[in-house]
């Protein structure tokens, strides 16, 4: 059996950043799924969100949930990603100064969830958008 | 297994014959751990964190906290008085904390000990645990215990980030204990009587995290206390014996219980949060990874925290204020000064100041088995296509989502649901006579007759 989960995001909008994360949160303890996978979940899901906000125009997130894993594709429309190698970086950022003012552009979002996710598969073309999926088992 | 049956006590109780079913404290209990059934509320004991939420909601007062029988303290020949800083901050600026004092040894104890008197020695303790604390940030207090249960089934994952120290009450315990046992009295002639301002607090005294409980003999609910108290001091034909009781409380010692009382003596970048529903913001922020750089969280279930326990009587804002004006008298008081006995026994406290581990109690998965979990979130997630989404608390669950849990997981029936009452009575699914059955079967027969005697009726208290 699966569960399927669909969330819009709005960019620009960071008040309801994290909001996806935390519905999904929500689904995953009522399965009793092991609270440190579930934190891997949420970490590298919010983060991605996250960059939708801060970094495209609009995004879609589909979440597939199944007894051993779960999926999570975020997809956006924006400036797409030029050079993923090296976003994945540390430290690496190009958000604006007013961003960073609010907390965020630290570059450690990609690295974050590459280390939250035991899948994580990166795709973009520039001027039109990318592509997150994140896979986590959940056994 | 073990740890859950252990943490099932309770010291909340429903009165079969003062609850009159109505939906109160059902729709305040941050939990979600009450329902109602047969015209009475229940309490479920695995999602229950004695925040006393619903105890304030009742309007009947029909929340019951328990404690022990007063006269029970006459079964020992020590009779040791651990009372809260808040207590003395519940009478008014004419009395002193000495004539409060002498009225509890008036009462039959033979010996009062401030809680917060242990609270220098396990500032301490928690300072070097703090800096010898090798694990994820921030670390969370374990000060109040509707706070610790609530992480234990919420927010499971965060239960590493608590810090294993033992609350003042116990060290305060001990060191009494210790002090009398030195003195060569036997063991079973101590009597050890925590006054508690709240629920959780009993329920932690008599489960405690660190060991098997036993290191209290009973507690005593501090507004019965203050009721007792009280009576003596306003007797005016036979005036209370004062005693020559000199505080050693500490300014520290007597804010403790207060907001900021911990996080303001804490190292690093330290936040205090008081109130449940804050404190559940907070703790998912925390858990989504979206708070960052802080060391030390003070969480307090109550607003106010201790000032807000349910058994507080005073108002809260009248009783900070006068527990900061005795800060301030008691600012002089130093630690390891002639008053202060305690601090010789900081050795004992600090080897007896960590507690065991403590466990994860999750409370919000729908099955043991993942697979038949996601079948019964799917289901659920079905239902809430029918559901009105009124949340109106008339099938007895206090939300659509809540009662669409209780039916996946059997603990309710689809027909209670009055709205799909009416559908099913629209499709010929259902007699009129059948739903008006079901309901009753919730509120209670005859439940719905005209009854002049109901709360806010024409003959309400005849
Ligand atoms: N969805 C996206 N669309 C366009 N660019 C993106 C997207 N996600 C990441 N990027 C680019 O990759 C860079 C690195 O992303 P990363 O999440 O690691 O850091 P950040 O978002 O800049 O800062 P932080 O996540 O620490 O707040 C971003 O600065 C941005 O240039
Ligand atoms: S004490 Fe708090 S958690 Fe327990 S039933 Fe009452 S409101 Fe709910
Ligand atoms: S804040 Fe204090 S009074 Fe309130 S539940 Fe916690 S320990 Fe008890
Ligand atoms: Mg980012």
């Amino acid at each position: 059996m699966l569960i399927k989960l669909e969330y819009k995001i709005s960019g620009g909008d960071f008040t309801r950043a994290g909001h996806a994360s935390s519905e999904v949160k929500k689904n995953l303890k009522q399965l009793g799924v092991d609270p440190l996978i579930i934190r891997r979940v949420v970490v590298s899901m919010y983060e991605a969100e996250v960059n939708i906000v801060a970094h495209a125009y609009n995004g879609h997130i589909k979440v597939e949930i199944e007894s051993h894993r779960i999926r999570i594709v975020l997809a956006d429309k924006g400036p797409g990603i030029p050079d993923i190698e090296m976003a994945m970086r540390e430290g690496y950022t190009t958000a604006s100064q007013q961003v960073r003012e609010m907390g965020f552009g630290a570059g450690m979002g990609l690295p974050n969830i590459k280390k939250n996710s035991d899948i994580l598969n990166i795709t973009s073309i520039v001027n039109e958008g990318t592509t997150v999926e994140i896979i986590n088992n959940l056994q | 297994m073990e740890a859950e049956k252990r943490y099932n006590y309770h010291a909340l109780k429903v009165a079969d014959n003062l609850c009159i079913g109505c939906t109160h404290c059902m729709q305040v209990c941050p939990t979600e751990a009450i329902r109602v059934r047969s015209k009475l509320a229940h309490i479920n004991g695995t999602r229950c964190v004695d925040c006393g939420a619903c105890v304030k909601a009742c309007p009947t007062s029909a929340i019951l906290i328990e404690h022990d029988d007063f006269n029970h303290i006459f079964k020992y020949e020590y009779r040791v008085a651990l009372v809260p800083a808040v207590f003395i901050g519940q009478f008014a600026d004419v009395y002193t904390t000495n004539q409060i004092y002498s009225a509890l040894y008036e009462l039959g104890f033979t010996n009062v000990c401030e809680v917060e008197h242990s609270v220098e020695i396990l500032n301490e303790f928690a300072i070097e645990y703090y800096q010898n604390y090798q694990g994820e940030k921030p670390l969370i207090s374990p000060y109040c215990p509707a706070i610790v249960r609530l992480i234990q089934g919420r927010f499971p994952a965060l239960v590493e980030n608590i810090m294993q120290v033992r609350p003042p009450v116990e060290l305060s315990a001990l060191y009494y204990q210790k002090k009398l046992l030195n003195k060569g009295i036997a063991p079973e002639q101590i009597g050890l009587f925590y006054v508690s301002p709240c629920a959780a607090k009993i329920a932690a005294v008599k489960n405690p995290i660190s060991e098997q409980p036993g290191l209290f003999q009973g507690v005593i609910n501090m507004d019965f206390l203050y009721n007792r108290v009280l009576r003596l001091l306003k007797n005016t034909t036979k005036p209370v014996e004062l005693r020559n009781y000199k505080s050693s409380l500490t300014a520290k010692g007597v804010l403790w219980a207060l907001t900021n009382g911990e996080s303001d003596n804490m190292p690093g970048r330290t936040l205090a949060i008081d109130g449940i529903h804050n404190v559940i913001d907070f703790l998912e922020l925390l858990e989504n990874g979206e708070i960052h750089d802080v060391d030390f969280l003070e969480l307090r279930a109550c607003d106010h925290s201790c000032a807000g326990g349910i058994l507080s009587h005073a108002n809260r804002f009248l009783l900070v204020e006068r527990m900061r004006k005795r800060a301030k008298r008691n600012a002089d008081i130093k630690q390891n000064s002639d008053i202060r006995d305690i601090d010789k026994y900081k050795e004992y406290l600090t080897e007896n100041g960590k507690t065991a581990e403590i466990p994860q109690l999750p409370m919000q998965n729908l099955d043991q088995d993942i697979s038949k979990a996601i079948a019964k979130l799917q289901r659920q997630r079905k239902l809430m296509c029918f559901l009105p989404g009124i949340d109106c608390a008339a099938c007895g669950a206090p939300t659509c989502s809540a009662f669409a849990r209780d039916v996946v997981t059997r603990k309710a029936d689809l027909s209670q649901c009055v709205f799909l009452q009416r559908m099913m009575e629209k499709h010929g699914k259902l007699s009129p006579e059948h739903a008006f059955k079901i309901n009753e079967k919730i509120w209670g027969i005859n439940r719905f007759e005209k009854d002049c005697y109901r709360k806010g009726a024409e003959n309400e208290n005849i």
